[in-house]
């Protein structure tokens, strides 16, 4: 298991979609949460409308600006990571190499899942690192007073963060797994996270009795709940309140055994061809 | 032969899609301890589909298929079987030996044996090297490689000449040949009629879906034929027919083919001199296996089998 698992991780670690995934997402979280405001603190002409900006971009505000955009962009690249990594086993044909080895399917299954289970919490604390790193050069520069969440803050924040990237990871990797592909699962899985979601919630939503409902227990909905309940702006996209910490946390841990079940029972039962 | 004895066993194995494809129908084959066993067939005949689902990579829809006495796919088999399954699958952006090493981890074999299997297939000094950069032939050999990771006892090779230049192919023989020279058990699917012919003990032919025959390349030829070159021809067919019964005499662009021994060719010779036929021509010749699988597949002039 141990070794399977070494083989699974040397794969993604020298995989280049994996380097650029995590690329993408460290700079579109620097650039929205640091450099644009930053710059708008540069230029602001009022100076109660340059302190709020500044002040976003502090140390105490970690938390919530690396996990901002967790439900939608960083969702979408997160999901990319799950349905190109199974994807490309079906379409590169490695996925009946390592079935014709010793471990069972489903030993396999829970060797990858685990493995992208490891990157995307790689990918979190990245992303929170470099915030971190940021902020405090930001405050450092402009002499501001340092207040660093608390460490349990930081680690319901990174375990939250994780607990969404990987409810979209999976959802991308259950597609591939039943798509046996990549191209139709990433082209699907964005389109629900960027687009369909954003329909229910925002058009059906205000029309429909029954889709008012339906969107509480929308993935994105509640992925950006969570993330609203961590101190997460509400102008964000993707960031709302439309339930609590505890329904969405439950939702999206539903979710992640729905797609881990749904995948695994794709990989068990059909033909590897 | 004890159950110790047969590696490979399918009895009425049989693999549908949907109500009208029949890709594998009742195939019923052994493959035995330290042979090779040659699976013959033109594209498209079952081959890899039997050979995925010895594999446990599909399922049958119905029979019963053994390797080294278990179920299909069973991780204990697996751990003695090696197999390369049509064309080796493996990750373009690793090196060779990275993607050995991926294979190595799966199979639970020691890092060492990845540089006694890239020595055996010559692939040492291109092994830091991207896959996605290796000839075909190179992509073929650290296939096999790879199914040599285990050392196992059993080797399933699909196909693994496709695409190669004839040196190619002549060097994965040669290898194929030295895999199977041991105690190791080697089977190897192929349309290539010569290839069988050259490496195989025994031979499976497959076509339709249909395991057609089983046996040693030399019972499938049989023991060959008389060649009888003679003026007049119908006279000396009818002296012969006589001799030897209708049914043992054929005519073969302008000469008589007998099915007798060779040795009787003295016989022959002085019977048909002294019904006062002349005898141009009389040797024994031996049926190629394509000349034998043409005639069991009754598909003259439209067989896929080089």
């Amino acid at each position: 298991m141990l070794a399977s698992f070494s083989s699974e991780i040397l794969k993604l670690y020298r995989r280049p979609t994996t380097w650029v995934l995590l690329l993408v997402a460290l700079v579109l979280s620097q650039v929205f949460n640091y450099l644009v405001p930053y710059a708008g603190y540069l230029s602001a002409e009022n100076e109660t409308a340059a302190k709020q900006i500044l002040a976003s971009t502090m140390p105490e505000n970690l938390i919530s600006n690396s996990i901002g955009g967790f439900p939608l962009f960083a969702g979408a690249l997160a999901l990319t990571l799950g349905a190109s990594s199974i994807g490309s086993e079906y379409g590169w044909g490695t996925l009946k190499t390592m079935l014709i080895q010793r471990p069972r399917r489903l030993s396999i299954f829970a060797v990858e899942l685990l493995a992208l289970a490891v990157a995307v919490l790689a990918i979190v604390v990245s992303i929170f690192a470099l915030g971190a790193l940021t902020s405090s050069v930001i405050a450092t520069s402009q002499s501001e007073a340092m207040a660093w969440p608390s460490l349990t803050e930081l680690a319901r924040g990174v375990a939250s963060g994780w607990l969404i990237l990987m409810m979209w990871c999976l959802l991308g990797a259950m597609l591939a797994f039943l798509f046996r592909g990549i191209a139709l699962p990433i082209g699907l899985g964005v389109v629900w996270i960027l687009g369909v979601e954003n329909l229910i919630v925002n058009v059906a939503a205000a029309l429909l009795d029954f889709a008012s409902t339906l969107q509480k227990g929308l993935p994105g909905v509640n992925a950006g709940s969570l993330v609203s309940t961590l101190g997460g702006r509400s102008d964000t996209p993707g960031v709302n309140s439309a339930v609590d910490g505890m329904q969405a946390t439950l939702v999206l841990v539903a979710y992640v055994v729905v797609f881990i079940l749904i995948a695994g029972f794709a990989l068990q039962r059909r033909d590897v061809t | 032969m004890g159950e110790r004895d047969v590696l490979v066993e399918t009895r009425d194995l049989t693999k549908r899609y949907g109500p009208s494809i029949v890709a594998v129908d009742r195939v019923s084959l052994t493959v035995r301890r330290g042979e090779v066993y040659g699976f013959l067939g033109p594209n498209g005949a079952g081959k890899t589909t039997t050979l995925r689902m010895l594999l446990g990579l599909i399922k049958p829809t119905s029979g019963m298929a053994s390797v080294l006495s278990r179920a299909p796919g069973d991780p204990k088999s697996l751990a003695r079987v090696g197999a390369l399954v049509e064309a080796p699958a493996f990750y373009p952006y690793l090196s060779g030996l990275d993607n050995l090493h991926v294979v190595a981890g799966y199979a639970g074999v020691s890092k060492r044996r990845i540089e006694a299997v890239l020595e055996t297939v010559v692939l040492t000094e291109r092994a830091r090297d991207k896959f996605s950069t290796y000839s075909l032939g190179m992509k073929q050999r650290l296939g096999v490689a790879a199914a040599l990771l285990k050392d196992p006892e059993l080797l399933i090779l699909d196909e693994p000449t496709n695409g190669l230049d004839p040196a190619g192919m002549a060097d994965m023989r040669s290898l194929i040949r030295s895999l199977g020279s041991g105690e190791r058990t080697v089977l190897l699917s192929s349309h290539l009629l010569g290839e069988v012919e050259q490496i195989c003990d025994r031979v499976g032919v497959i076509s339709g879906g249909h395991l057609i025959a089983e046996s040693t390349v030399e019972e499938l030829r049989g023991k060959g034929t008389l060649l009888v070159g003679a003026t007049p021809l119908d006279h000396a067919r009818e002296r012969v027919e006589q001799l030897l019964g209708a049914e043992r005499v054929g005519v073969l662009d302008g000469t008589l083919r007998l099915d007798v021994d060779p040795a009787t060719a003295g016989r022959i010779n002085r019977e048909l001199l002294g019904a006062g036929v002349e005898v141009t021509e009389l040797r024994p010749v031996e049926r190629t296996l394509e000349e034998v699988f043409l005639e069991m597949t009754d598909r003259k002039g439209e067989s896929h089998v080089g």
